[in-house]
């Protein structure tokens, strides 16, 4: 399946890729509403997180493992496995906001949304035309979306 | 039957995502006791709490049994298994055979010896019948105890006080939580119960349950000579791996049913997982009891794999607890209480009142090896990789961690790249 690779010999630590994520991930998909209205109001917020040492960045998200650990943490259901597209996919209706999904993840893609009592994380913008928004916002290609 | 899964818990569920991976056709039967659909066991709290449908307590749609061609057979106890004929007998006076067998019973509640312990009113916290039952008895009830402090008692506490009973909890112990929280973070999470209105007592605990002439429960005497009047009593004192049926089969049990680093019994064919299974901490690097639930799944996922004909070596469990207190959430992980008298561990903890907020580290020697985090949590899993994949930490490093910073730049170059962005060549074989 395909899947996104941050490279940190690339990333600028711009954060455009979680802008992208938030208008992606809004209603309104339109940065400025998104950024200005809807993180405020309704909590939205970037599935992507960046970090940053010194000059080094990178920014990460969900990894869609093979055997992910969310997907044994999980104590609703609400995360799984699908066997169809390999993705880790999360149903924020049966999400009951244990965080153990949250403590679980050694690569801490997953956060807590500030006002639901659920969680967030990388759906790989599903359905997305253009695939991924982060990969389609890097500047400088430091996110790839491919198999291997 | 090529494969059957007697236990129908999350280690099942584990068992057949494992099986299916390598084995999409060979027939499989979970047998489970409960005339239940598979669910998240500490999910009871929330439906007692309300917080969560009855209709939404299943971990996978029924799809997911048809699309894997499962047969469930449930409300069905196995009382024997015949390792030599691979035969399992069920209480409906079946026989069935098995190629590969799962043992994935769980635990049983620990019930100690009180006076009174038997009878109407009192309840144990286990399953979702009780739940049920307190859900209706709730309804006309003023006043529970609850015996134990542990996690499933503030839990089950907690959601019959939002049934609008006035709880009692009690704890035999010196404190709450002792087992999977260090001292502050259960300090911070009884200051959080008592602020809500909830009773916890410790040091002291129940010596006998009174029932009136009708047989309903009318009180409690507590080993401090006290006596609370209480229309129920629910007894959370913790589970025990329910091996039972393994020991009479004649497979090694010990402390829970003993397994090798492939989740082997010691019979063949046999595997086990879960909760009733022994098996290697990875911590520790022996085999124990490890009761937490990512394990369960982990090891019937292992299981399921070596099932099915693949070699799987189980990487071992990791303890792990997430749990809230009326919004306060706490994480715990790894070793969190490490022996006082050894001085290769260094204890890091930074507290902030004000934002209810405290950060426990346990480092031994180069490496992170437990943590607790109560209120400010969103780091928790990068402080869990670094337990859990063993990094070592240098100085700056620590320091880091310690200004609770962790992050992936941290990791060594070579196991960052192989994580997060490995060679986009075709893997050797």
């Amino acid at each position: 399946m395909k899947r996104v690779y941050p490279d940190k010999e690339y990333c600028i630590g711009c954060h455009l890729c979680e802008l992208a994520c938030m208008t992606a991930h809004s209603e309104s998909k339109d940065l400025i509403i998104a950024y200005r209205e809807e993180r405020g109001k309704e909590g939205l917020s970037p599935r992507k997180r960046v970090f940053e040492k010194g000059s080094v960045c990178v920014a990460i998200s969900c990894r869609h493992c093979d055997e992910p650990s969310c997907v044994a943490a999980c104590i609703s259901g609400g995360l799984y496995k699908d066997p169809e597209t390999g993705r880790t996919v999360y149903d924020e209706d049966k999400c009951v906001g244990c965080w153990s999904c949250l403590m679980a993840c050694p690569y801490g893609a997953i956060r807590r949304h500030p006002v639901k009592g659920k969680i967030v994380k990388c759906d790989l913008c599903n359905g997305r035309e253009e695939g991924p928004a982060c990969v389609q916002a890097c500047p400088n290609q430091a996110l790839k979306f491919e198999e291997r | 039957m090529k494969y059957v899964i007697i236990g129908n818990g999350i280690a099942s569920i584990g068992a057949i995502e494992g099986i299916r991976r390598v084995d999409p056709e060979g027939t499989i039967m979970v047998i489970g006791a409960e005339d239940a659909p598979a669910y998240g066991r500490p999910l009871i709290s929330y439906l007692l709490a309300g917080k969560v449908d009855p209709d939404r307590l299943a971990l996978r749609p029924q799809e997911f049994y048809d699309s894997n061609k499962v047969e469930l057979k449930l409300g069905t106890v196995v009382t024997a298994v015949d390792t030599g004929s691979k035969t399992l007998t069920t209480t409906q006076g079946e026989s069935i055979e098995y190629e590969h067998l799962l043992i994935a019973t769980g635990g049983t509640p620990f019930t100690p010896e009180i006076s009174g312990a038997e009878g109407e009113d009192v309840y144990n916290f286990t399953n979702i019948d009780q739940a049920r039952k307190l859900i209706e008895r709730a309804k006309d009830m003023k006043r529970a105890v609850v015996i134990g402090g542990g996690l499933i008692g503030l839990k089950a506490g907690e959601a019959l006080f939002d049934r609008g009973v006035d709880v009692s909890i009690v704890e035999q112990s010196g404190r709450i939580l002792s087992l999977a929280f260090d001292e502050y973070a259960a300090k911070l999470a009884g200051e959080r119960l008592d602020e809500v209105g909830l009773q916890v007592q410790t040091g002291v605990t129940v010596k006998e349950i009174q029932h009136g002439k009708d047989g309903r429960v009318v009180g409690v005497y507590l080993t401090d000579g006290a006596f609370l009047p209480t229309e129920a009593v629910v007894i959370a004192i913790g589970v025990v791996p329910n091996f039972d049926l393994a020991r009479d089969a004649g497979l090694d049990v010990d402390l829970g049913i003993v397994v090798d680093d492939h989740m082997r019994t010691s019979a063949s064919d046999v595997y086990a997982a879960g909760d009733v299974a022994q098996a290697l901490d990875l911590l520790a690097g022996d085999n124990r009891i490890l009761p937490v639930w990512p394990n369960a799944y982990n090891q019937g996922f292992c299981a399921g794999k070596n099932m099915a004909g693949q070699d799987v070596a189980y990487s071992g469990g990791l303890s792990m607890n997430s749990i809230s207190f009326y919004g306060l959430p706490t994480i715990s992980v790894g070793t969190v209480n490490p022996p006082e008298d050894d001085s290769g561990y260094e204890i890091v903890t930074t507290l902030d009142e004000r934002k209810r907020s405290y950060r426990k580290l346990v480092f031994h020697h180069q490496r992170l090896v437990g943590y607790v985090l109560v209120g400010d949590i969103d780091k928790a899993g990068m402080y869990t990789a670094f337990v859990k994949f063993r990094l070592e930490v240098g100085d700056e490093d620590r320091d880091r961690l310690k200004a609770g910073d962790p992050d992936v730049l941290m990791w060594p170059d070579e196991f960052f790249r192989k994580t997060w962005n490995p060679d986009s060549e075709a893997p050797s074989a």
